[in-house]
This record gives structure tokens, sequence and C-alpha cells, in this order.
């Protein structure tokens, strides 16, 4: 125990517990028809994978096409098709519901001590809404695909564009259900779920930050639903409120797209800094410095978050006086997301840091996500963003956002919980090389962009002059290596489902209630109803709850 | 934190009864299973206020654009028919309430009773709808659909705004009627669409309650469809007021 805190049971006779919930029921049928909060995170494991390497895809596409300056690779109208599809696809079916769905959704319950969601139909459907959406979504790009960006700009979207602006919108609509279900049946769990003696103040940060994210997908989402309901109207009956050609109000749409749009990030992101949290306090052997900061920080975010939208349309003249507020609100959000990142520093202050992947991964996030937000205040400044917005700038902010931070958060939190998920070790070695590879290879895509973007090149065309073609080459070898770093998880995490070390129930001597359970766990999630009699994080509570067992153990097997 | 004790004493009252049989397995006890559905149906409801929330900002900054089109517009609605819709749907709550207390006090035959009542007013309200759109229909104030700026620039042809003495609007404010009536059909639809999907779970709620299923002493069915249906009937309450009444006070 002295370089690592891994405890695996003895390899000679460790087992994986034979009742869990994968080997509870058998089938196809009893995965699909499933009310099981954690076989349902598995479904939704599944299938944002396989939508996360589509948007990959199409990324590398982005890449490849922008490597010369000329517009070689496909014609200019494709290259809007597969930004937009790229834009679409990671947004919508991957970023909001990678953390929330998959690790929420298997660990939220978990860590209150309940036995499922409060809603487990509720969860089902959404897992089946989603599927929908993807599924329309896929349709839409087989039959030539759409190419109003992400952000579905009217007029353009409704009155210029000749693409399959109906079906995508469709997709976002349904898949916005799916997310909108997951985020009240969340709250719900939260509020009243909790084991005896789990009070607010005792819930894991993960839970406070998942609570916050939930709040922003039940007030967020149904306003892109209307404002897609409008487009899709505009588009179909000929007439509608953005179209200013018959007298409607196109900075509407942005108004109403924005509302969702701008918390959409917080959504995306706040479940990754939930995942941080945990990760650092387990890996640096201490409670996380200022709990109670940090879980009103996430929901201080989640409330400033809301007034924060106009950011988005400094350059589409609203009045200076909005410019002024927004601008000014834009800026205290970075007051919130700071507290987090100093109080994860105060937190690895002093303690006993080992550097297991997921530690990896997350310090990763630490410094990525910090340029990602402080590049966040240059486009929140109006001045700044007159000059950097529709530039590379950002296109390298939003990743080092997205990218940097909510995918280095999935991947921290995926290694970190996958003994508990599947009761076996990801192989350590190759795991910390593939996240010193995405490292470095998400540095070497997205560092160039924000030159490039300073330099002065648009976002979203095909082509550029043939001076920027130094660093867009750096940023497409820095994509492949990416890809590399994003193969390998998949390789040796389908590897360790079979080959892995057995984990037993707490390998890293976490504290959190879903680690004092078996691994896999049980379809209830424990044999009898948990009582939280300790704080979060008490690491002195886990070392005398360790000996109460082995106490209680060596008197069993000496009687 | 304040529920977390009362969780412990039901947990220790659970484990001396018997579950009743409608108690999911997932639930300590059903006073947390009546709960949680509660407060679920309160967040979908907010979610709700949210959708309808677009459409309203759209309404504001429209009308405040477009003043005189919207009255003249409002004036072609048919305010008997509004009046009459309001009622109806303002008896439905009623007796949608009356169906929640005969749930909780176990009176099935009194249940069944209201929920028809409520299921044939919420028929009668789409009636009544389809009349008007119907008249829309003739005078050709669908937008999109052949629209006629008839009772607008000549007011005086036209018996309605005749009534009202409205004046003729200028071309390019009788355009932006079309906007007003897209709102109104937005707005009614999506408002009929969710009367609809009501009436079709009252339909399948009317069998189930026949069958004596919500008059065991598990209500939480009947009492969120109820939150459902009040929600339905407050948002007509705003359609009403925002449609049909612009300029009426004079």
């Amino acid at each position: 125990m002295s370089d690592t805190i891994v405890s695996l049971p003895d390899q000679s006779t460790a087992r994986i517990p034979k009742m869990n919930f994968l080997t509870r029921e058998n089938g196809l049928l009893s995965w699909l028809l499933t009310g099981d909060h954690k076989r349902i995170a598995i479904l939704y494991l599944i299938s944002i994978s396989f939508f996360f390497f589509i948007g990959g895809a199409l990324a590398g596409l982005i890449r490849l096409e922008l490597l010369t300056p000329q517009s070689d690779l496909m014609a200019t109208d494709t290259y809007n098709k597969v930004f937009s599809m790229h834009g679409i696809i990671m947004i919508f079916f991957f970023l909001v519901p990678s953390v929330p769905a998959t690790l929420g959704n298997f660990f939220i319950p978990m860590m209150l001590g309940a036995k499922d969601l409060a809603l487990p139909k509720i969860n089902l459907l959404s897992w089946y809404l989603y599927i929908a959406g993807g599924l329309l979504a896929l349709y839409t790009m087989m039959s030539g695909g759409v190419d109003t960006g992400w952000t579905f700009t009217t007029p353009l979207s409704t009155h210029y564009v000749n693409t399959h602006v109906l079906t995508t919108g469709l997709a976002v609509f349904v898949a916005g259900f799916s997310s909108i279900f997951t985020g009240l049946n969340f709250i719900v769990t939260i509020h009243k779920m909790r084991a005896p003696g789990m009070t607010w103040f005792r819930m894991p940060l993960f839970v406070w930050a998942h609570y916050a994210a939930s709040i922003l997908m039940v007030l967020g989402t149904p306003v892109l639903a209307i404002a897609i309901v409008l487009i899709a109207l505009e588009r179909t009956v000929g007439i509608g409120v953005f179209d200013p050609a018959k007298g409607g109000d196109p900075l509407l749409f942005q108004h109403l797209f924005w509302f969702y749009s701008h918390p959409a990030v917080y959504i995306m992101i706040l479940p990754g800094m939930g995942v941080i949290s945990e990760v650092i306090s387990t890996f640096s052997r201490k409670r996380v410095f200022g709990y109670t900061a940090v879980a009103f920080s996430s929901v201080a975010i989640a409330v400033f978050g809301f007034f924060v939208w106009a950011h988005h349309m400094f350059i589409m003249g609203i009045s200076n006086y909005a410019v002024l507020v927004f601008s000014l609100l834009t800026m205290l959000v970075a007051v919130p997301s700071a507290i987090k990142i100093f109080n994860w520093a105060f937190t690895l202050y002093k303690g006993s840091i080992t550097f297991e992947t997921p530690m990896l991964y997350a310090f990763g996030f630490m410094g990525l996500f910090t340029i990602g937000g402080m590049t966040g205040v240059f486009l929140g400044a109006s001045g700044t963003d007159i000059h950097l917005t529709e530039t590379y700038f950002i296109v390298a902010h939003f990743h080092f956002v997205m990218v940097g931070g909510m995918l280095m958060a999935f991947l921290a939190g995926l290694h970190f919980w996958w003994p508990k998920m599947t009761g076996r070790m990801y192989p350590e070695k190759i795991s910390q090389l593939a996240a010193v590879v995405t490292f470095i290879g998400f540095n070497l895509t997205f560092f160039p962009q924000f030159i490039l973007g300073t330099l002065g090149m648009p976002r979203r065309y095909a082509s550029y002059p043939p001076e920027f073609q130094i660093l867009n080459v750096f940023s497409t070898a820095g994509a492949t290596i990416l890809g590399v770093g994003y193969l390998l998880p998949v390789l040796y995490l389908t590897w360790s489902l079979k080959y892995g070390a057995i984990a037993g129930d707490n390998p890293w001597q976490a504290t959190g209630l879903e680690w004092q359970t078996q691994s896999p766990p049980l379809t209830e999630n424990f044999v009898e109803l948990p009582i939280m009699d300790h704080e979060a994080y008490d690491y002195e509570w886990l070392e005398r709850h360790n000996r109460d067992r082995q106490k209680e153990e060596e008197v069993a097997s000496a009687g | 934190m304040q529920d977390s004790p009362a969780i412990v004493q039901d947990a220790v009252e659970a484990e001396t009864h018997e579950h009743p049989p409608y108690q999911r397995h997932h639930f300590e006890t059903i006073g947390q299973q009546d709960d949680a559905t509660n407060f679920a149906m309160w967040l979908f409801l907010l979610t709700e206020v949210m959708f309808f929330g677009g459409l309203f900002t759209a309404y504001l900054i429209l009308r405040n654009w477009y003043y005189p089109a919207f009255v003249a517009g409002s004036h072609q609605l048919n305010i008997g028919w509004g009046s009459a819709n309001t009622a109806v749907l303002i008896s439905s709550s009623f007796t949608m309430a009356m169906g929640v207390w005969c749930a909780e006090t176990r009176r099935k035959s009194g249940l069944v009773l209201c929920l028809v009542l409520t299921f044939l007013l919420g028929l009668v309200f789409l009636g009544i709808k389809t009349i008007e759109y119907s008249e829309k229909i003739e005078k050709h104030h669908v937008p999109g659909f052949h629209y006629s700026l008839q009772s607008f620039l000549d007011p005086a042809s036209d018996p309605v705004a005749a009534q009202y003495g409205d004046k003729p609007l200028a071309l390019d404010m009788a355009r932006k009627t079309e906007l007003y009536f897209f709102l109104y059909f937005a707005m009614t639809g999506m408002h009929a669409l969710h009367m609809i999907i009501g009436i079709a779970i009252l339909g399948y709620m009317i069998f189930r309650a026949r069958a004596g299923a919500y008059t065991t002493g598990h209500v939480t069915f009947v009492e969120n469809f109820g939150l459902y249906w009040h929600f339905v009937d407050i948002v007509w309450i705003f359609l009403f007021a925002l449609l049909y009444l612009i300029s009426r006070h004079s």
C-alpha cells in the first residue's frame, strides 16, 4: 500500500459474486425491458459509445479536409454537412447524455443508498427516446444530411436550405425529451430516495453536480423543444415568427435556442465536475476541501448559467446595455468554476496522491478545463468577443471545455467505476499510456486552433489561406494521436471484461456507499438498507469500518 | 434533511407490515412512493410551463411590435364560443377535483361519474374548438393556406370587423395579422393536443376506475392526472385572455 491504494483480493481465491445484476436474468428481452438503473446505464454506455465513434469519424473527416488549404477532399456543401452532423451527434447524442445517463444512472441511486431511481419505467423510456432520436439522426445522415450547423440558425434553417432540417429537428426534439426525463428522474430520486442518515450535506459531490445539471435539463430543454417546433412549423406552413420577411424576429430564435443551448454546456460539464470531485478525493485520500462551497458552486453554476445566454449574440445587434449586462453575468460564471478548481487544488495539497489512470485523466481535466474556462472569459468580454467570435478561437475554447474537460472527466469516471460496474480491473499500465496519449493528442489538436483564431481564421469553411496551413497540419496530426488515445480504451476495456483482474468490493478504498457493496452489485444494490452515519469522504470511518469487518470475519472463521 | 427521520420511522413500520400490491419494490414505503410520484408530476408540469413559455415569449414580442394587427385579428375570434369553452373547461376542472375527492373517500360510482363528466366536457371543448377552427378556414384566416387579408384591408366588407368598427389597416400591418393567426393556431393547437392526450388517459382511467383500481386507497394516479388536467385548464385561461380579450376593455 505504499505507492498505490489498489487493494485487490487474493487472485487465487477471488471470485466474481455469482448473483449480480448482470447474471440475474439472461436474454435480450431481459435487457430491453429492464427497469434496473444499472442495466439501463449499460445500454446507454453502449449506445453513446456508438454515437461517439460516428461523431469522431466525422471529426476525422473535418481534420483531413483541413490538412490542405484548398477544399479538395470533399465539396464545400458536403463539408458543411459533415461539420453540422459532427456537432449535432456529439452534442445531443454524446455530450448531453454521456456522464449523466451512464455513470449518473448507475451510481446516483447507489450513492444515495437506494434500490433504484424513483421512476424506473421513465428511465427506460428515456433510453428508448434516445435511441429513436439517434436513429432519426442516422437516417438524416444517410439520406443526405443537414447543413445548418448544430445551431439551426434562422432564417437559414427555415428559408434558405433544402436539406433535412425537419428530420434532424425531430431527432433533437425526441432526444431532448430523453434528457428531460433523465433530469426529472434524478431530481425526484435525490429528493425522495435518500437512505436514512443521508442528509443533503452528506451526499457525494457527484450527486450535487448531477442535481444542478438536472435542474438545467428540466428547465432548459423544453425551450429548445418549442424553438424546434416553431422551426418545423415555419418550414412546413411557410409562415413563422422567425422570418423577418414576414414580420418575424430571427433574434427571437437566437434567444430561445441559446436559452437552452448555453445552459446545455453546463448540463455537459457539471456531471464531469462531479466525477472529478470523487476521483480527486479518492486518490489523494482526503475529504474534498471546502465540501459545502463545491456543492453550492454547482448550484451557482446552474443558476448563473441561465442568465448568460445572450453572450452568443454580441455580434447580432442586441442592445448595448444588454451586451453590458450579459458580459458581466458571463464573467460571474467563472467564479463558481474557479471555486471548484481551487478547492480541488487544495484537496491535493498535502494529500497522499497516487497516479492511477482516473487521477491522470482528472489532472488532464483540471489543466485543460482551466484553459477552456479562462478563454471563455475572453469571449464573454464583448470587445474581444467581436474580434474572436466565429473564428477558430471559439472552436478551440469549446473543445477545451468539452473534449478536454468533459471527455476527460467521462474517461476518468469510466476507469474509476469500471471495477464496480464489471467486477474486473482495467489493465493499469496501458490505460495510463492511453491517458497520456489523449492529453498530448488533445493539446496538439486544439492549441494551434487558438492561434489560428486570433490570426483570424474563420470557422465553418472548407478552405483557408495557405499561410494557415502549418498550424492546421499540427492540428490534424494531433487529431490522429487523439483518435489512437480514444481507440485504446475501447480495446483494453473490452479485453478486461474477460481477462481483467478481479476487482473485489472496494479496490480504491473509496468511501462512497457504492463501494461498500459487492462488484458488480446486486439488482437491489444492497443486501440491507444502508444507514449513513458519517460525512462524505470520511476516510477514517472507512478504516474503522474495514477493521470492524475484518474482526467479524476472524470471529466467524474462528467460530 | 427534513424527511430522513420520517423515512426511518416509515421503514420501521414497513418491516412490521405487509406491502400493499401497488407498492413498487424499490420504494421503502408507500408514503415515499406517493411523495416521489407527486413530486415528479410537479416537475413535469414545470417543463410544460417552460415549453409553453417559449410560445408566450413569441406572443409578447410580436404583440408589442404589431399591436393593431393583433387587435384586428383578435376581433375575428368568436368571443361567445371562447367564453363558453372557458366555462366548459372550468367545470371540467371542478368535476376532476370532485373525482379526486371521490377516489380519496373511496366512492367508486362517484369517481366513475366524475371521470365520465370530465371526459364529456373535454370532448365538448374540442367540439367547440372545431367549430371555431372551421370558421377560420371558411374565412381564409389559416396562415399559409390561401390566407386572405380582406377582413383587415376592407373591414366594412366583413360583418364581424364592421361590428367592432375596425379601421382599415395599411397593407404592411394587415399582413402581420397572419402572424397573429399563426400564434393563435400554434398556441391553441398545442393546447388542444394536450387536451386530446388528457382525454385519451381519461378514457383509460374510466375503465380502470370501474374495475375499482383507484378506490382502494391508492389514489396517486388520479391525483397526478388531476394536476395535469388543471394545468391544461390554466393554460387555456391564459390563452383566452391573451388571444380573445385584446383591447376589449374599452
